[in-house]
């Protein structure tokens, strides 16, 4: 963050990339490639018309704002970048995000974040199905509401939601830790609803003020793994 | 003599009494490693005929015979080329020791082939000691990270493992240590679940999709390999090729496993033999024979798999349980630092089992040090140790693998074709599609 508020101040220029006369391929490689080289700190993309996999794999402190609505892995493996899309996005926004940020101004498709291992994911709207799955350390804050499965097999990191959760929620969950202000649809295996700590109360509210929302920590209840599904149990019947 | 009677019924014969009556005494089924212990039709099933007055053999080991390898050449900037046409499979760090992935990567850099990672990520110590290291992308993507993509020279797009396909995989706790662990972001000692379908993609075009993803990341230069569980054969591999693979690889059903339920092991996939078969059919209606490179894998034993496998139409195959016996698997010794063989039949015993039939590597107790986290006995096997023999192991596989092209009149291995074979069985002609021995006739796809 101090790195990219450098670089503005030191007058860095934008580069645009209009993907109606560009390749998705052509920018990449430059966004890979030539970044740093070009001392660039801000870079905008404007008519994504829903393309997939842009500013996939980006490794720079630099700031990228995308115009309108991306498709499919949009930011995905994003490491050290700001990453702005003003519009939806659709399935596995940030998936396997290791670091920076990436915030969806509008609504996320399936699976959003998924993998990630580090970085923040701010959704402002509803994600769908499996957000959060297999999640590995990233911070996800949605501002809406979640689809079912969500959260499932998660891992480590934090998941909160504004809104309501659907079904199975938590399912199969390790040591990640979520956070719903709205209705809990069900709760997947092994995942319970915990008493919020003073430690849950800070992390929520910093999370929450990065987020830019203005809800309040106590609004929320927890939810985290029961760990019974730790080691395997035969007398389960296979009912978890 | 005994006047006992001992007519052993076909269906409930010892074994399956035997079986019952573990399930009743203790509700659980069995979990295992290695692979399928049952018949099933294999590449032993098939004979080569090599030339005589009808073909020209070359000379036994003096003329030469091309085994060099070129994997990725349909869209990859850089394709990889191996020495040879056989490779390491992908086996998890955490199912095998550190150890044994840096004899695994020296072995392979010696030999000019290639190795790949595992469930759990890429170590260090593999990454430095393979020249030609694959990197597997897993559903699990435990410990997947980009820079480690960036360091691979190849993709797998893991999506099946033929041991155990649509299963997903588990490491038990015994072998969570905390490096592990913390590869995986997991908690030390817990049962590791790997899922069993990706978390960012569902169906095939979300897969192309995906492929496209890791071109992106790696600026379109090195391999994407699509790898597969074998079922449902040629439609799988039509869809891995729809979706943009450079190399498919087909893993079938005598494939191994670190651990897994041994009803999957022994009922679930079809077999290599099948699986190859298919494998190519379905290349050859896309019209992408050559231009999509097959990999197969499940069971290659020796020279003479290697062989048929190149001859029934596969570039290349890929080894896993082999490689795991050539490093000291089911020896009754393991080699200490003064060279001298150490005897472990005591720790076979003590699980229960002894040299020869051990597939106990799901408990981390590996006598011999190859398939265990435990710091003790992952010391009994020393990587200069195992890398020279998987290297020798190799090194006699591809002897053989000449010997054979030679006899069939080749000068380059992948110039033997599926006209060099003939099958033994019905059941292995039909499969093949192959004529049965001293006959045209291929079951199911000619008359009589």
């Amino acid at each position: 963050m101090d790195n990219l508020a450098r670089k503005k101040e030191s007058g860095d220029k934008t580069i645009l990339f209009d993907l109606s006369q560009t390749t998705v391929r052509e920018m990449n490689q430059f966004l890979h490639h030539d970044l740093e080289k070009e001392k660039l700190g801000s870079v905008k993309i404007t008519h994504p018309d829903g393309a997939h996999n842009i500013a996939v794999g980006l490794d720079a402190p630099v700031n990228v704002d995308i115009e309108g609505h991306a498709g499919y892995f949009c930011a995905g493996m994003n490491k050290q970048a700001h990453v702005t899309i003003h519009g939806n996005v659709g399935w596995s926004v940030a998936e396997n995000i290791m670091s920076g940020l990436v915030r969806v101004k509008g609504f996320a498709s399936e699976s959003a974040a998924a993998s990630g291992h580090g970085g923040t994911v701010i959704i402002e709207r509803d994600a769908s199905l499996r957000c959060g799955i297999s999640m590995k350390g990233v911070d996800i804050v949605v501002g809406g509401s979640v689809g079912n499965f969500s959260a499932f097999m998660a891992q480590a990191g934090h998941l909160v939601i504004c809104g309501d959760a659907g079904d199975g929620l938590g399912d199969s969950i390790y040591e990640a830790v979520i956070y719903v202000r709205g209705k809990i649809k069900s709760l997947g295996a092994d995942a319970q609803i915990e008493s919020m700590t003073d430690d849950d109360h800070r992390i929520l509210k910093d999370l929450l003020a990065r987020a830019g929302f203005g809800y309040e920590p106590k609004e929320f209840k927890k939810v985290a793994s029961a760990r019974g599904l730790y080691h395997w149990n035969a007398d389960a019947n296979q009912e978890y | 003599m005994s006047n006992l009677s001992k007519e052993e019924s076909f269906l409930f014969g010892h074994d399956t009494i035997q079986y019952i009556q573990h399930a009743a005494a203790t509700g659980l089924y069995d979990i295992r490693g290695l692979g399928a212990k049952r018949h099933l039709p294999s590449f032993d099933d098939l004979l080569f005929l090599a030339g005589s007055a009808s073909r020209y053999p070359l000379e036994g080991y003096r003329e030469k015979c091309t085994t060099t390898t070129v994997l990725g050449t349909r869209f990859a900037k850089k394709p990889i080329e191996l020495k040879i046409p056989i490779t390491i499979a992908g086996m998890s760090f955490g199912s095998l020791s550190a150890n044994v992935k840096e004899a695994l990567g020296a072995a392979a850099t010696e030999l000019g082939t290639s190795t790949t990672t595992g469930d759990g990520g890429m170590t260090p110590e593999e990454r430095a000691s393979s020249k030609t290291l694959v990197y597997q992308c897993l559903p699990s993507r435990y410990g997947f990270n980009p820079d480690d993509v960036r360091r691979a020279d190849a993709i797998e797009l893991v999506i099946g493992q033929g041991a155990k396909p649509g299963g997903g995989g588990m490491l038990l706790g015994q072998k969570i240590t905390a490096r592990v662990a913390k590869m995986r972001t997991l908690p030390a000692g817990v049962d590791q679940r790997s899922a069993c379908r990706h978390p960012d993609w569902t169906g095939p075009d979300d897969l192309t999709i995906k492929v496209q993803e890791l071109r992106e990341l790696t600026d379109w230069q090195i391999p994407i390999y699509i790898k597969i569980g074998a079922t449902r054969v040629f439609n799988d591999v039509k869809l891995a090729v729809h979706a943009g693979a450079d190399v498919v690889v087909v893993d079938g059903m005598q494939g191994g496993t670190a651990a897994t339920q041994k009803v999957f092991i022994e009922h679930v996939g079809v077999p290599t033999l099948v699986a190859v078969q298919q494998a190519v059919a379905a290349l050859e209606e896309m019209n992408m024979k050559d231009k999509v490179q097959l990999i197969v894998s499940g069971g290659i034993r020796s020279g003479a798999d290697v062989a048929k496998a190149l001859a029934l139409g596969a570039d290349a195959v890929s080894i896993g349980q082999g490689v795991l016996f050539a490093l000291g698997c089911n020896s009754s010794t393991w080699v200490n630092h003064e060279g001298q063989h150490v005897n472990a039949s005591e720790e076979y015993a003590k699980l229960g089992t002894m040299p020869g039939f051990c597939h106990h590597c799901h408990t981390g107790k590996c006598p011999v040090g190859v398939t265990t986290q435990d710091e003790i006995l992952e010391q009994r096997l020393i990587p200069e140790v195992g890398a020279r023999r998987v290297k020798n192991y190799f090194k006699t596989l591809n002897m053989e693998l000449t010997t054979i092209a030679r006899a069939c009149g080749k000068s380059n291995v992948h110039h033997l074709e599926r006209e060099d074979l003939v099958a033994l069985t019905v059941e292995s002609a039909a499969m093949a599609r192959l004529p049965l021995a001293g006959t045209n006739w291929i079951p199911g796809y000619t008359a009589i």
